[in-house]
């Protein structure tokens, strides 16, 4: 059983259509990256993979005991966040808001769990550091390591080696790979298709040509691709 | 020295000494909390905007001649909403829209005082006591510190049992849409508490000042402290410390009360800032 399957889904805000008839679907232990040039809607899909935006038409269902709320998400940082006074710790365990439920405050397991994944995310030895001084890349790890507080299964991952150094991006791209390669089944958002390439097992390519398979045939077919972008 | 003191004692034997003190402190602590997530989230004219709107309908009220401050605070509450609701996703439009209704409220406010209320003896004196707070609080009635000591308190307990979400939804909205917390509740929530605080704060800084009163305590522990938690708490002690002080010399000095307290909030806003320059 697919964890998401994709079903004919329009993706917009509102009225406005942003791309149509995409079938695609996410299975257990799969990578899969979503490429397509800016504007062609990838973070549309993803907000309403997440359920932040409604489905237009089509059908999203989550299967393996999964909902939207089960997934962790690594969104792009925002311009808030730049200047926010908080603990690596505290930014960690709000990973955990789900399971608050009805309880104002976390629980003991929650607190675990943040520690847990703050040593898995190797930055433990920041964990009472300020979020905002810290570099692009352990910033990145912070929102990882609380992007996985919400989740044991499935990872979404909004273009995460953006504004990265090349040497944080590679770290990124090896933890993220170790990740996937520990069951966690990998959604990712990519301008970089070398990466893409090189990761993935699943390509998912939106614009105005819409693909979707494994790596292999994502290179076959990927010249034919281009080139019919140019054209249309 | 000691005939400073002995006016001080003085005055704090009387009812209404203790009154503002009591209500002073508590919406000085409840705005700061306010003020740490309206600061974090770029919304700190909002207090600004919204005491305008007080004014104005505070010019209505006067003018349909309400005597208590009820409407105010409802129609304070839906603008409040608006602009925080319809401010997250277009920034541009929303500090436009923030601006509008703030210069707008304000001129009317008092465009209509001058209209309705020709034959008052002292209409600029009023007008002075609402945008600049009132020459002393002591003039609080028994009702004024009731509601402002229940709705602080209930303030206060907001932050405390929603203090976790808070820190979440304030950090990354998006973060807890997709864990599938109810985002646009809190939004409200927060939204119907600004204006309650501001309506407030008006009694005793005056609308014109109470921002001050919400943003500064924030600002200020932001200088030094670099947590969520440390940065809440040091707000809240820093609002209440200055709070008390300013009071206090207001009645020693005899100065209007609401500038003394942004007066010494400035002070405090130096002090820190050059401590965390220093650190």
């Amino acid at each position: 059983m697919a964890q998401i399957r994709c079903i004919d889904v329009t993706t917009g805000y509102g009225s406005h259509v942003v791309q149509e008839g995409l079938n695609f679907e996410v299975n257990a232990g799969d990578y899969l990256c979503i490429v397509g040039e800016n504007g062609s809607g990838k973070s549309t899909l993803m907000r309403t993979i997440l359920g932040l935006l409604p489905v237009l038409s089509g059908n999203i269902e989550f299967g393996d005991n999964l909902s939207s709320t089960d997934i962790g998400y690594l969104p792009q940082q925002t311009e808030i966040q730049r200047d926010f006074p908080a603990s690596v710790f505290e930014v960690v365990l709000s990973g955990n808001q789900a399971s608050l439920k009805k309880s104002p405050f976390y629980k003991k397991s929650d607190k675990q769990k943040a520690v847990e994944n703050i040593e898995r995310m190797r930055i433990s030895n920041l964990s009472k550091k300020c979020y905002r001084e810290l570099s692009g890349g352990q910033q990145q790890r912070v929102l990882l390591a609380r992007a996985l507080c919400a989740t044991g299964k499935i990872l979404l991952l909004d273009e995460p080696v953006a504004g990265l150094d090349p040497q944080s991006t590679e770290e990124m791209y090896s933890l993220i790979e170790q990740l996937n390669k520990s069951g966690i089944t990998i959604i990712m958002i990519s301008h970089d298709i070398s990466a893409a390439i090189k990761y993935a097992t699943n390509i998912l390519h939106i614009g105005k040509l819409t693909f979707f398979g494994s790596t292999e045939e994502y290179i076959d077919k990927r010249s034919d691709l281009n080139n019919a972008e140019v054209v249309l | 020295m000691t005939a400073m003191f002995d006016k001080l004692t003085q005055y704090l034997a009387f009812d209404f000494t203790k009154n503002a003190l009591i209500v002073g402190v508590l919406i000085a602590l409840c705005s700061s909390l306010l003020g740490v997530i309206l600061v974090l989230k770029r919304y700190s004219f909002i207090g600004d905007g919204l005491s305008h709107v007080a004014f104005g309908s505070l010019a209505i009220a006067g003018v349909l001649n309400f005597t208590n401050e009820m409407p105010t605070i409802l129609i304070i509450t839906i603008f409040a909403s608006i602009l925080l609701l319809g401010g997250t996703k277009k920034k541009l439009s929303g500090d436009a829209s923030l601006a509008i209704i703030s210069v707008a409220s304000l001129g009317l406010g008092y465009l209509l005082m001058n209209i309705f209320a020709r034959n008052r003896p002292n209409l600029s004196g009023d007008v002075c006591t609402v945008l600049f707070g009132s020459t002393s609080i002591l003039t609080l009635s028994k009702s004024d510190v009731i509601i402002s000591s229940v709705l602080s308190v209930l303030v206060v307990l907001f932050f405390v049992f929603f203090y976790n979400r808070i820190f979440a939804i304030t950090f990354d909205e998006d973060f807890s849409r997709s864990c599938g917390v109810k985002v646009k509740l809190y939004n409200y929530s927060v939204a119907v508490i600004i204006a309650v605080i501001v309506v407030l704060s008006m009694n005793l800084v005056g609308s014109l000042l109470s921002s001050a009163l919400i943003i500064f305590p924030a600002l200020t522990a932001m200088r030094v402290f670099k947590t969520f938690k440390s940065v809440t708490i040091a707000a809240a002690l820093i609002s209440v410390f200055t709070a008390t002080l300013g009071i206090l010399a207001a009645i020693v000095f005899g100065t209007p009360v609401g500038s003394t307290i942004v007066a010494v909030e400035t002070v405090g806003f130096l002090i820190f800032t050059v401590i965390g320059a220093i650190a």
